[in-house]
């Protein structure tokens, strides 16, 4: 088999498991060696470099870098990756003097951006500083978009929201409020350079059931008492409703429901059932959003599958569901479901939750740019561009509803393209990501990070008592962590980015490094035809999904190879201290992803811990 | 030596054997031997094939002698019974372990000096007693713990670190194991774990004394060129001759090889050892074969490995000396120590 090349840059990066999960690839372990060495300020500016709102997103991040920690693999609970984040946020000094400066002239060429979204701000903070004329287009009379508009003041102050997009703004962004883009014909004409499109993904679904719209206010308008979650949240969040009746009932159980029925609460509900179809497994809400409502003590009541609304005299009195059962095979997939009876639920109020699709309206055919039968914009994967030219689009208007850290790195690639497209280049040519491996070695068992492992378990964040935390819709629920908790937290990451890199020439075959391994991730076995031949060798891997097998050249003494399964490595750096050669090291591998000001003659930045 | 401590790490979905242990539970403190000794890598093929064979580790004694070999009980199964005797008396001390209670499994480990010098007359005679232990000789040519000085396996013609010529012959522990009557005798290599573990194992489950000459390198002062130990010279004269695969009675599946190509020993526990890999007639059941054998090896430089030899139906100790079954703990008292008059009556018969 082929030596694994580790010189490839996706190799190192797939071993740093968060790193690689993250969208924006955040740099996570070298974030939080600068958090336990209590460089705020740095960890704040990494992090800000990737993904742009270290503050917003240590709160609100949907967390991909979380399930994928190897520190989950090793025990029950990951690294709070996430909460560091607002740790780097919260404990930062005064950053602005680092922030990328408005510069002192324009390069003339002029950049509309539709909608106020994480997105657009994304682009802007990537090209306003090169030079570019940026005018973010929005609708509301606030900026930010759905952290705004939907993500409730519990989970995100608005402070921490405005602090961070105001960054962006004093790059010399241009902020067009109020300003509803109503045709892309028309904005076509006004001449920019390039137009950007990150209106997000606006229209929330309906259930048009029997009596959704026998309902009736005051002034007889249809629909009354039956609320559309996201529009709904952002009637909440200007505060053009403030309350609701004591029952109410969500639709759905995503991450929107969540909000729904914890905002509901705020608004003066006193009782709130969240009403699934399926059951608990098949749950769209992340697994925290769910533990948070349920210590709200909302009720999710599984298996009931909406069939009517119930409405007296055009007021809305209960709901009918089927009670569903499902036959589950051993794969967790559902196989066949069978209604078994049905139950009417009492209410006042009823929030559907049940998903969002795109909705483009305003873009003629005319414009030359594709919509699918869904609505969905024909847009290139890697470039962002639409079947248009100069016409980008990002965040949940491109692929449809994702979450703020795809948003970003969408943001990221698009303001590439742009840079590009102004210079009339190639938008494909970008430059692709590199690898440094810097020495970690500082003398006998010394090495330049915490390389012990630490058994702590993941620390818990403490929130607002409950008899506190419904009296405003702004009481932030959770109180970050103390000087304790940060302390133990940081310890639990194991330095992935820190690799255990091989010299094979260097190696006697002793199998001291092998002993060592706390979990037996080394062996040196006869080389094979290729991987699956060399998995059934091995002893330790267990592992079917996932991580690679790190294979060595040829060892001199026998020809054997060293293999490591990447697995579950604590990168305790134990291997290269106990091997009697210094065949084995471990070297922190750098990641550089160039972003739009290394690109095309751009400098280079020093990066790095 | 070393400064940092071996963390012990549970982690979840870790293989567990039959009795729900680790296995990192079979393993011990950390070694203080010098990064890169062979007799690391022999440790930690004990303890995993401890941990295979699922045998309890408080059913288990470790017993051994003084060298950095003998430090290595200390190493692997942290919840069993040991003892460091005094240099080279291990065998005594066992033999007198397993008369009191022959219901344990024992592992002694020892060394080259510490039983081909010191030790050697005692180690023959719990070879010839067929002591039911397995013995492990952790071979590295010399005397590791006191800084190099040549041991009695050291082959003339072999030159110590700095450069002294040894000239004496050596004292092969395999000849010698055979021509006294052990009755599982083998030899192995630290860097080929494949083969010692199954070897390990089978010799744990052989009845009666149990040999396993391991070539294990000292880094330190037998490595370089010149040595006859080095990791270099053993991986090129290494030849695995034959290979033997210990099968536990209870996954015995029907023969699944070619006759002539596996030969299986029946053991006393039911389960079965499967040697693979003979050379054209060679037969480890007979003694005489395996003595002429190592002596041909002998002539070239070649280190022929593998199960030498084995012989399930001699008697061990304890059926020679018609000893009593029980372990001497679970005997009550009364019976251990039936008092002073029955004494006087057992002293009369031998007036
Ligand atoms: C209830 C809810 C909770 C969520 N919680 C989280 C969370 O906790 N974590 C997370 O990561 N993600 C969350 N998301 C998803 C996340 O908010 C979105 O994925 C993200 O905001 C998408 O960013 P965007 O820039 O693409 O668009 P958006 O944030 O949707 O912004 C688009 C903006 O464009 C404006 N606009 C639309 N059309 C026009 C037009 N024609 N002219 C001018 N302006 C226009 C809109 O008013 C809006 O301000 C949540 C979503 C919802 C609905
Ligand atoms: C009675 C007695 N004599 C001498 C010594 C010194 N001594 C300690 S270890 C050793 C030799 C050990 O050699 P070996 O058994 O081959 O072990 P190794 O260190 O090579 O593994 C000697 C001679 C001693 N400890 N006790
Ligand atoms: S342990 Fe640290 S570096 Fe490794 S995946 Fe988890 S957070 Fe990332
Ligand atoms: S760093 Fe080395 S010793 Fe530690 S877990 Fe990884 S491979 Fe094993
Ligand atoms: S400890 Fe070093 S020399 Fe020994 S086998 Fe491992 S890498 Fe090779
Ligand atoms: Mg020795």
């Amino acid at each position: 088999m082929r030596p694994t090349n580790t010189r490839n840059p996706d190799y190192f990066h797939t071993v740093v498991d968060c790193q690689w999960a993250c969208p924006a690839h955040t740099p996570v372990p070298a974030y939080i060696r600068l958090i336990a060495q209590g460089r705020y300020s740095d960890a704040y500016m990494l992090n800000r470099r990737s993904n742009v709102f270290p503050g917003i997103l240590g709160r609100v991040c949907d967390r991909p870098c979380e399930p994928a920690c190897r520190r989950g693999r090793l025990e029950e609970e990951p690294v709070a990756i996430c909460r560091l984040k607002r740790v780097a946020a919260d404990h930062r000094g005064d950053i602005t003097d680092q922030l990328p400066k408005k510069p002192k002239k324009t390069n003339g060429k002029r950049i509309a951006l539709i909608g106020a979204g994480p997105a657009s701000f994304t682009v802007a903070n990537d090209l306003a500083p090169l030079g570019y004329e940026c005018t973010i287009f929005e609708k509301l009379s606030e900026p930010g978009g759905l952290m705004r508009s939907n993500i409730p003041a519990f989970r995100l102050p608005e402070p921490v929201l405005s602090e961070e997009l105001g960054y962006i703004l004093d790059m010399g962004v241009e902020l067009k409020l109020g300003h509803k883009v109503e045709s892309m014909d028309a904005l076509l004409e006004e001449g920019w350079d390039a137009v950007f499109v990150g209106t997000g993904a606006p229209r929330g679904k309906d259930l048009n059931l029997p009596g959704r719209w026998d309902t009736k206010d005051k002034d007889g308008a249809a629909g009354a008492n039956i609320h559309i979650g996201i529009d709904w949240l952002e009637s909440v969040a200007f505060e053009h409703t403030k309350k609701i009746g004591e029952n109410v009932l969500i639709i759905g159980v995503g991450n929107t429901a969540m909000d729904c029925c914890r905002t509901s609460l705020r608004l003066g509900a006193k009782r709130v059932k969240v009403m699934a179809r399926k059951p608990r497994a098949f749950f769209k809400a992340s697994v925290w959003e769910l533990e948070d409502a349920e210590e709200e003590n909302i009720e999710i009541i599984v298996n009931h599958s909406p069939k009517s609304f119930v409405v007296k005299d055009g007021k809305l009195t209960g709901m009918v569901f089927e009670l569903t059962e499902y036959e589950i095979n051993e794969n967790g997939k559902i196989i066949s479901q069978k209604v078994t009876g049905e139950t009417t639920i009492p209410c006042d109020d009823v929030i559907l939750a049940i998903g969002q699709d795109n909705a483009f309206p305003w873009i003629e055919e005319t414009s030359g740019i594709k919509l699918d039968k869904w609505q969905v914009p024909e847009v290139d994967e890697a470039t962002f561009e639409s079947t248009r030219k100069g016409v980008f689009f990002g965040g949940d208007a491109a692929f449809g509803p994702k979450n703020i850290i795809w948003a970003v790195e969408h943001g990221h690639q698009a303001a590439i393209s742009i840079h590009k497209h102004c210079q009339g280049k190639m938008l494909g040519g970008r430059l692709p990501n590199e690898v440094e491996m810097l020495p970690t070695k500082m003398g006998m068992f010394e090495w330049r990070y915490s390389n012990s492992y630490d058994d702590a378990a993941r620390r818990k964040m403490t929130h607002v008592e409950l008899t506190k935390r419904f009296a405003d819709l702004d009481v932030e629920v959770e109180l970050g962590f103390t000087a304790d908790q940060i302390a133990t937290e940081v310890e639990r990451c194991l330095n992935c980015d820190i690799q255990t890199v091989f010299e094979a020439s260097l190696c006697e075959e002793c199998d001291a490094c092998i002993d060592i391994c706390p979990v037996e991730c080394l062996s040196m076995t006869p080389d094979a035809e290729d991987e699956a031949e060399l998995r059934a060798s091995l002893s330790a891997s267990e592992n079917i999904e996932g991580q690679a097998l790190y294979v060595s050249d040829a060892l001199p003494l026998t020809g054997r190879v060293m293999i490591k399964d990447e697995d579950v490595c604590l990168h305790c750096g134990l291997c290269a201290e106990r091997c009697p050669t210094a065949a084995w090291d471990m070297k922190e591998s750098l990641i550089q992803i160039h972003y739009a000001d290394e690109q095309d003659g751009g400098q280079k930045r020093e990066q790095g811990t | 030596m070393t400064s940092f401590v071996e963390p012990f790490i549970r982690r979840k979905n870790e293989p567990t054997n039959d009795l729900g242990l680790v296995r990192a539970d079979y393993d011990g403190a950390m070694s203080t031997l010098c990064a890169g000794c062979g007799h690391d890598s022999v440790t930690a093929t004990m303890a995993r094939a401890f941990f295979e064979l699922s045998i309890e580790p408080h059913k288990a004694v470790k017993v051994s002698g003084i060298g950095c070999s003998s430090k290595t009980t200390a190493y692997f199964l942290r919840e069993s019974h040991g003892i460091n005797t005094v240099h080279g008396r291990m065998p005594s001390v066992a033999t007198g372990a397993i008369a009191a209670n022959h219901e344990l499994a024992y592992i002694g480990v020892s060394g080259d000096g510490d039983s081909l010098s010191i030790g050697l007359g005692q180690f023959v005679h719990a070879m010839r007693r067929n002591v039911n232990m397995l013995y492990m000789l952790e071979n590295n040519g010399v005397y590791g713990l006191t800084k190099g000085q040549f041991s009695a396996a050291a082959d003339i013609g072999s030159t110590a670190k700095k450069g002294a010529v040894n000239e004496l012959p050596p004292i092969d522990p395999v000849s010698l194991a055979l021509s006294v009557g052990a009755t599982f005798v083998a030899r192995g290599f630290s860097g080929d774990r494949d083969q010692l573990l199954p070897l390990i194992k089978a010799g744990l489950k052989h009845k009666g004394f149990g040999l396993i000459d391991v070539i294990s390198p000292c880094v330190r002062f037998n490595d370089h060129k010149g040595s006859t130990k080095s990791y270099a010279h053993a991986y090129k004269y290494y030849n695995p001759a034959i290979h033997a695969d210990y099968v536990p009675p209870s996954t015995q599946i029907k023969a699944a090889y070619e006759a002539g190509e596996v030969m299986p020993v029946k053991l006393h526990d039911g389960g079965e050892i499967r040697l693979r890999k003979l050379e054209n007639g060679y037969d480890p059941r007979d003694r005489a074969a395996a003595i002429g054998k190592l002596f041909e090896s002998g002539q070239s430089s070649e280190i022929i490995t593998g199960l030498l030899y084995i012989n399930e139906d001699h008697k061990d100790m304890h059926d020679m000396a018609r000893m009593e079954d029980r372990p001497l703990n679970q005997i009550p008292y009364s019976e251990l120590n039936p008092g002073a008059a029955k004494l006087k009556e057992l002293q009369k018969g031998f007036r």
